[in-house]
C-alpha cells in the first residue's frame, strides 16, 4: 500500500508499569497475588457530570449495559484505598522522581507542579469510576532512524483492577493492579510508516527499561492511534506484540478503506434503515436452528439497499457484518444474524424465504436478526440500526480492542475531554527546579548504550554482554571488577548464567553479597582456586555465608596446591606407572594425564599438571 | 451544623409534614449527621417517617454512594415506620442500606460507606432490592399513630468534656465559670474520671448545675455503683446517661435545659426515656454489630 497517497497518520500511547515500593496513593505492595481473596465486594457505577455539564460518549455508552460489578479484596494486601472506601493517601515520591527521569531522557519539559485528575472510567476497571492522572512532562523528542519523533506528553497515572472474569450478571476484578504506578508516554500522530511505529515503539521501551519499571507480561501495554486521510482517529488498545504493528496498522488500514467504500456504495443506493422492529418469532414455531428455538423471542429490521454490505469483508475474516455485531454484542446478545450469510446456523433456506416475505423485502435489500429475550432483544437491535446508520458516515472515531491476529474488534466510541475533572482529594505537589536538575545530571545510561560500552571496555561476547545488561546484573558486574581487576569473562557467565542454575537447584542466591561475589573473584585472581570451582564455591558460600571464604574453599577441597605439591604427587604415579612409560613412550601422556587429574580435580589447573607430566616423561625416556 | 440548625430542621420538616408530605427526607453531611437525628428526636413527634441521610463518596464520582442511599430512604420514607432514623449503607457493597433509630446511632469510621452503625441497639430495618424489612424485635412507631407535634427550646450552652488521665479539676471549673447551663462528661469504663475532679462536680451540684457521665468505651452502660470513685461521683450529683451515646447525652441535655432550668425536673428528665435514647434491657446482639 501507498501510505503516503492514503495520508496515513500513526500515533502511540504506551502504559508502563514503574517497579515502586509501594502504589500511586496509598501503601499497598504493588506486586499482583494469586491467593485466595478475603473478601468480595459489590458495586455498581454511574456516569457523572463533568465540570461543564456534559457526560462523556463514552461513559454514557458504558452506562447503558447497567453491569454489576464484583472487586476481590484483600485483608492484608490491598487496603480500603483501592476498595474506594478511604481516600488517596499522599502522591507517590518514587513514582515522580522515576517518571521525571523517564521525561528527561526523552528531552522534555517537566511541569513545576503535578496536578491529579480524574479520568472517568465505568467498566468497572476502577473502583472510584475514575483513573487518576496526572501530567509530568511535554514537548520531548527522540532521535530515530526515521527522523525526530516528537513526544507529546508523559502522564502519571494509576493501573486499572484486574479483570478476572465477565458473566451475563457481573465483572469480576482483582484489586491488586488497581493503583500501580503507571507512566503514560504519548507521541504525536506524525508517523507514516507501520516499520516506523514498531521502531518507536521498540525506541521508547528501551529508555523505559534503563530506569526502574516493572518487567514482565502485562507491565507494558501499546495503544496505537491511526488514521488516513480520508478516515478517522481510531485508538487501538492492548498491542502487546511489537511485532504485530505492521499488520494490524495494514488490517485498520484495509478496514478504514473498506468502510469509505461502503459509504459510497450506501449513499449510492440510496440505501435506508428502517426504524421498525418486527417480531419473527412466529415463523420460526418449528425451526432446526438451536439458537433460534431456544430464544424466548426473535426479532429483525430490514436494512434497504444493504444488500451484499453486511457480507463485504473489510478485514481478513471479519465483514460489515461483524462491526455490526460487536455493537449489538455490547447489549447481552451473543451474536446477529444477517440476511448476507443466511441460510446458515441450521437455518433454512426456506426460513430466509419466509422472512424475507413477511418482511416484504425486495433483493437489494437485507434483514438482521437478533435472537434473545424481549428487552435484550430490542437494545440489541437498537445498537444495530446505530451502527448501521453510521455506514453512511464511513469511517467513525472509535476505541478499539487490538485482536491477536492482527485485526481490531470495537470497544466503545473515542472518549472525549468531558472525561477529565479535577481529583479534590489531592492537593497540588510543587515540583522542585532544583531536584529535577539533580535528577537531569544524574540519568541512567540508556541499554543500547550501556551495552555498547561494556562490550568496549570489558571485551566481553555480545551474547554475555546483552543476557548481563536484561537481567539487570551489569551494574553488580561493574562494581566487582570495579574492585577486583580479574579477567571479566568469568565474572560475567556467573552473574548471568550461572546464578539462575543455582537459584534453579534451590539456593537462595539472595543471600550472597557483593562482598561475597569480590572474595570468591579474589581467589581466583589470586590462582588459589580453579575457574571450575567458582560456581561450587559459590554455592557453598551461600550455604555458609557467615564463613571466611578461604576456609569455605578449603573445606571443600577447591584450593589449588602449589606446583611443589603437584609435583610430589605426580612424581607418586610416575614410579607407579614406570613400565607403561618406557613401553609407550611419548604416547603415555594421555592415560597419565587421565590418573593425575582424577586424584587432583579442582586442585590444579590442567595445563599446569600436563606441563609438569610432560618434563618428567622426556627426564625418563 | 449548629443547634440553632437543628431548630431550623425541625421548623422545616414540621411545616413540610404539615402541608401534606407523607415522608420526609434530610439529606445531611456525614459528620454531624447522629447530632442532628437524636436532635430531631426529641424535638419532633411525627405521624410520618423523617429519614436523615447523605454520602461518604462525594456525588460527583461515579461510584458515589448517594444513590443507593437516596434510593432507600425513599423507600424508608414510603413505609409505616414513623420515626425519625438514619438511612445509610449497611455494608461495603452496594446492595442494602440499614435503616437506624435516630437516638441509638453513631458515625464510627472516617471514610467506610457502612460508617454508621447501631450503638448498644440494632438496625431497626433492613432495606434491599427495593424492600424493606424492619427487624421484628423492633417495636416501632406506626405511620399516623402520632400527631405532628414540635417542641423546638434548646439551650446552645452546654459543655462536653472528655476525661482523660492528666485531666485537672480546671476543666470543670472554666465551664462553671464561663455560664454553662449542663456538662456532659464523657468518663472512662463504667463513668468515671479522676478523683481530682470530685470537689468541682461537688461545686457545679451546689450551683445546681447537671452534669451527666457518658461513657468513652461508645459500647455499653454507665454505672457508677461499681467502684468507690464511681460512688463518689453520684454523691457529687452527677447523673448517669445509661447506654445513651456521649453524642445523644449532649443533644439530650441540650434539649431538656431548653424545656426547664429546675435543677430537679432536669434530673427526671434526663432519667425519662423520650425518644427510644435508653433501653433498660442490654443484648449480645448490641456489640458491634
Amino acid at each position: 500500500m501507498d501510505w503516503e497517497k492514503l495520508g496515513l497518520k500513526m500515533g502511540l500511547e504506551i502504559h508502563q508499569q514503574l517497579n515502586t515500593d509501594h502504589k500511586l496513593f496509598c501503601q499497598c505492595s504493588t506486586k499482583l497475588t494469586d491467593e485466595e481473596y478475603n473478601e468480595i465486594i459489590e458495586r455498581n457505577l454511574r456516569p457523572t457530570q463533568s465540570e461543564l455539564g456534559k457526560i462523556d460518549r463514552a461513559a454514557f455508552q458504558e452506562s447503558l449495559k447497567k453491569s454489576n460489578f464484583k472487586y476481590e479484596s484483600f485483608d492484608y494486601h490491598t487496603c480500603l484505598v483501592e476498595s474506594d472506601d478511604e481516600p488517596p493517601h499522599s502522591l507517590n515520591k518514587q513514582a515522580l522522581e522515576i517518571s521525571i527521569i523517564i521525561g528527561k531522557l526523552m528531552n522534555m519539559h517537566i511541569v513545576d507542579e503535578f496536578h491529579t485528575m480524574r479520568k472517568q472510567v465505568i467498566d468497572g476497571s476502577n473502583t472510584g469510576g475514575f483513573q487518576r492522572t496526572g501530567l509530568i512532562a511535554t514537548d520531548g523528542y527522540l532521535e530515530t532512524p526515521y527522523g525526530k519523533v516528537i513526544i507529546e506528553s508523559l502522564g502519571l497515572e494509576e493501573d486499572a483492577a484486574r479483570r478476572i472474569k465477565t458473566t451475563n450478571e457481573y465483572t469480576e476484578f482483582r484489586l491488586d493492579r488497581l493503583g500501580i504506578p503507571l507512566v503514560e508516554i504519548t507521541t504525536d500522530p506524525s508517523m507514516h510508516h507501520p516499520k516506523q511505529v514498531q521502531k518507536v515503539a521498540y525506541m521508547i521501551g528501551q529508555v523505559l527499561r534503563s530506569t526502574n519499571v516493572k518487567r514482565g507480561l502485562g507491565t507494558i501495554r501499546q495503544d496505537l492511534n491511526i488514521s488516513i486521510a480520508k478516515g478517522a482517529r481510531v485508538e487501538i488498545k492492548g498491542v502487546q506484540n511489537l511485532d504485530l504493528i505492521p499488520d494490524i496498522v495494514e488490517n485498520e488500514v484495509k478496514r478504514q478503506l473498506a468502510l469509505i467504500e461502503i459509504k459510497n456504495i450506501l449513499n449510492k443506493r440510496n440505501a435506508e434503515v428502517l426504524d421498525e422492529i418486527h417480531d419473527i418469532t412466529k415463523l420460526f414455531e418449528n425451526t432446526n436452528s438451536k439458537i433460534l428455538n431456544n430464544a424466548n423471542t426473535i426479532k429483525a429490521i430490514i436494512l434497504k439497499g444493504f444488500n451484499g454490505i453486511i457480507g463485504k469483508e473489510i478485514q481478513p475474516g471479519r465483514r460489515f457484518g461483524s462491526e455490526i455485531a460487536s455493537y449489538a454484542k455490547k447489549r447481552g446478545v451473543s451474536g446477529i444474524f444477517h440476511s448476507d450469510e443466511l441460510p446458515a446456523y441450521g437455518i433454512t433456506k426456506e426460513e430466509v424465504i419466509k422472512v424475507k416475505k413477511f418482511l416484504n423485502i425486495q433483493k437489494e435489500d437485507a434483514f438482521i436478526i437478533v435472537a434473545h429475550d424481549n428487552d435484550t432483544a430490542i437494545n440489541a437491535l437498537e445498537e444495530v440500526k446505530r451502527r448501521a446508520k453510521l455506514g453512511f458516515k464511513g469511517v467513525i472515531e472509535e476505541t478499539r480492542k487490538s485482536l491477536d491476529n492482527g485485526n481490531t474488534e470495537y470497544l466503545r466510541p473515542l472518549a472525549t475531554a468531558n472525561r477529565m475533572y479535577l481529583e479534590t482529594d489531592i492537593p497540588s505537589f510543587k515540583i522542585n527546579k532544583k531536584w529535577i536538575n539533580k535528577i537531569a545530571s544524574n540519568l541512567p545510561e540508556l541499554q543500547d548504550e550501556k551495552k555498547e560500552r561494556i562490550i568496549k571496555e570489558y571485551k566481553l561476547s555480545e551474547d554475555l554482554t546483552n543476557q548481563l545488561v536484561r537481567i539487570l546484573e551489569s551494574d553488580r558486574f561493574e562494581d566487582i571488577l570495579k574492585d577486583v581487576k580479574v579477567d571479566p569473562t568469568p565474572v560475567a557467565s556467573l552473574l548471568a548464567y550461572d546464578l539462575r542454575d543455582i537459584k534453579r537447584e534451590g539456593y537462595d542466591i539472595n543471600l550472597l553479597t557483593n562482598k561475597h561475589l569480590k572474595d570468591i573473584f579474589t581467589l581466583f585472581k589470586d590462582k588459589k582456586i580453579a575457574k571450575d570451582s567458582i560456581k561450587k564455591l559459590t554455592i557453598a558460600t551461600i550455604q555458609n555465608p557467615n564463613e571466611d571464604i578461604h576456609k569455605i574453599a578449603e573445606n571443600n577441597n577447591l584450593i589449588l596446591l602449589d606446583s611443589k605439591d603437584i609435583e610430589k604427587i605426580i612424581d607418586e604415579i610416575i614410579v607407579k606407572n614406570e613400565d607403561m612409560i618406557k613401553e609407550r613412550q611419548m604416547a603415555s601422556i594421555g592415560p597419565l594425564m587421565g590418573i593425575a587429574m582424577k586424584k587432583l580435580k579442582g586442585k590444579a589447573n590442567g595445563s599446569a599438571v600436563n606441563n609438569i607430566i610432560q618434563n618428567k616423561i622426556q627426564k625418563l625416556i | 451544623m449548629h443547634p440553632k440548625h437543628w431548630v431550623k430542621a425541625a421548623n422545616l420538616i414540621a411545616d413540610d409534614i404539615s402541608n401534606g408530605s407523607d415522608g420526609v427526607v434530610v439529606a445531611h453531611g456525614t459528620d454531624t449527621m447522629h447530632y442532628t437525628a437524636a436532635a430531631l428526636s426529641f424535638m419532633l413527634e411525627t405521624p410520618v417517617p423523617i429519614i436523615i441521610t447523605g454520602a461518604q463518596r462525594s456525588s460527583d464520582r461515579p461510584s458515589s454512594d448517594a444513590h443507593l442511599n437516596l434510593i432507600n430512604s425513599v423507600i424508608a420514607a414510603k413505609s409505616n415506620l414513623s420515626e425519625v432514623s438514619v438511612c445509610m449503607h449497611g455494608s461495603l457493597n452496594d446492595t442494602y442500606a440499614y435503616l437506624h433509630k435516630g437516638t441509638k446511632v453513631r458515625k464510627m469510621h472516617t471514610s467506610r460507606r457502612d460508617t454508621f452503625r447501631s450503638i448498644n441497639y440494632e438496625p431497626i430495618a433492613k432495606i434491599e432490592n427495593n424492600i424493606m424489612k424492619i427487624n421484628p424485635h423492633y417495636e416501632y412507631i406506626k405511620r399516623n399513630e402520632k400527631e405532628l407535634d414540635i417542641n423546638n427550646s434548646i439551650e446552645e450552652k452546654v459543655g462536653y468534656i472528655k476525661s482523660f488521665p492528666g485531666i485537672s479539676d480546671e476543666f470543670i471549673e472554666y465551664h462553671i465559670d464561663k455560664g454553662y447551663k449542663g456538662i456532659v462528661i464523657e468518663g472512662t469504663g463504667l463513668g468515671h474520671v479522676p478523683n481530682v475532679l470530685i470537689n468541682s462536680l461537688k461545686r457545679a451540684k451546689e450551683e445546681e448545675i447537671p452534669v451527666i457521665m457518658t461513657s468513652q468505651c461508645i459500647y455499653g452502660r454507665v454505672n457508677m455503683n461499681v467502684y468507690s470513685t464511681g460512688r463518689e461521683i453520684i454523691d457529687s450529683g452527677v447523673i448517669s446517661g445509661k447506654d445513651m451515646t456521649s453524642e445523644t447525652a449532649y443533644v439530650k441535655l441540650c434539649y431538656v435545659l431548653g424545656q426547664t432550668t429546675d435543677y430537679k425536673e432536669v434530673k427526671e428528665l434526663m432519667n425519662k426515656n423520650i425518644a427510644g435514647e435508653f433501653n433498660e434491657k442490654s443484648s449480645t446482639k448490641y456489640f458491634l454489630n
